[in-house]
């Protein structure tokens, strides 16, 4: 039996694009656009219970007290403070520019690759927040206290260097940043009322 | 001499559509190269407090997060309207955080079990106290790396 040749028609493609159409507008309404930001910080290590008490041997110059009541007013070394004056008192106790002996030690060290820089190494920033203090207002203080540091680094890197930190090499924005380490700690209100 | 042409009717030529698709497709795929599912339906509500300093949050799969607020309207009748903890999609307590921690970080590679971030989204009105607690119970399952979740703040 002969068979008949038969020809194939053309797939009519013009639904492709609605079809599509509905896959973009099925993934535009299931995704969410926006990109998570946020302050990351670490966490220190937990301690064992029986060390909890025996507080850590600093300096009385070399701690900056900050405080957050339950009335999310900041106190800071005792001192009622407004949040936008609370950079400039951070950055004034980390530098300690004029050696003041009520701010925290000068001490002269090697950094790889400036070479001796006198520095507040051991200057420590504890931050207290009480129960009912709002999420806001300590997220405002930790905003507040990651910008003086970048300032600090970016003031150093302009004096030393000429150029803007995020512009220097990889080794040296090392350097700034064990000279300007983040050296914040945090205690919750309890802890202390143990301690008094 | 000027030749006056004829008018001829013209006909437009039918519009072609067939790259129609492939355009179409294409935003298909950009879309999904730059978006994120939804992770979770939220059962609190959260407004992230805003904040000057902000990092963009790297390496999705290696975040987990916690999401602390007050509950949605609809769960209020048998949540209460006290700030609650979500793991996942659902209510938790904070004495929970800990062993969903460790799940979630059994779960993963070993290589990227050091890596694991703890994203904190809480509404901005939460009291720290709870916040404490859920960094306490951070600290005891050794997952120190943390993200306070925060949007930019344009200005003061």
């Amino acid at each position: 039996m002969e068979r008949k040749k038969r020809k194939v028609g053309q797939i009519n493609a013009s639904s492709m694009a609605d079809i599509s159409f509905l896959l973009l507008i099925f993934f535009l309404v299931t995704t969410s656009m926006n990109v998570g930001t946020g302050l990351s910080r670490r966490l220190p290590p937990p301690v064992p219970d029986q060390q909890k008490l025996k507080s850590a041997d600093v300096k009385k110059r070399n701690i900056f007290i900050l405080h957050i009541t339950n009335q999310d007013e900041i106190i800071a070394q005792g001192e009622k403070t407004d949040i936008h004056k609370l950079r400039g008192k951070v950055m004034q106790f980390i530098k300690n520019e004029n050696n003041d002996p009520n701010l925290p030690e000068l001490i002269t060290e090697n950094v790889p690759s400036i070479g001796k820089v006198a520095y507040t190494k051991n200057h420590v920033i504890l931050l207290e927040t009480d129960a009912e203090a709002r999420y806001q207002t300590y997220i405002d203080v930790q905003s507040e206290l990651v910008a003086a540091y970048s300032e600090l680094r970016d003031e150093f890197a302009m004096k030393r260097f000429g150029k803007h930190y995020h512009l220097l090499r990889e080794d040296l924005q090392k350097a700034v940043q064990i000279i300007f380490s983040q050296r914040i700690s945090e205690v919750q209100a309890e802890n202390i009322k143990e301690k008094k | 001499m000027a030749l006056i042409r004829k008018k001829e009717k013209r006909e437009m030529p039918a519009l072609s559509t067939s790259s129609l698709p492939d355009i179409i497709f294409m935003l298909l795929f950009f879309f999904m190269a730059v978006t994120n599912l939804k992770e979770t339906t939220y059962r609190v509500r959260i407004t992230p407090p805003q904040a000057a300093e902000v990092q963009k949050l790297e390496n999705k799969s290696l975040i987990r997060y916690i999401y602390v607020g007050q509950p949605l309207p609809q769960y209020q009748n048998s949540f209460g309207s006290e700030t609650r903890i979500q793991l996942n999609d659902a209510f938790a307590d904070i004495s929970e955080i800990e062993s969903y921690i460790v799940n979630e970080r059994s779960a993963m590679r070993e290589e990227d079990q050091n890596l694991m971030t703890v994203c904190i989204r809480a509404d901005k009105d939460t009291p720290m106290g709870t916040i404490n607690e859920i960094k306490e119970a951070l600290r005891k399952v050794y997952a120190l790396k943390i993200v306070y979740a925060a949007n930019q703040r344009s200005q003061y």
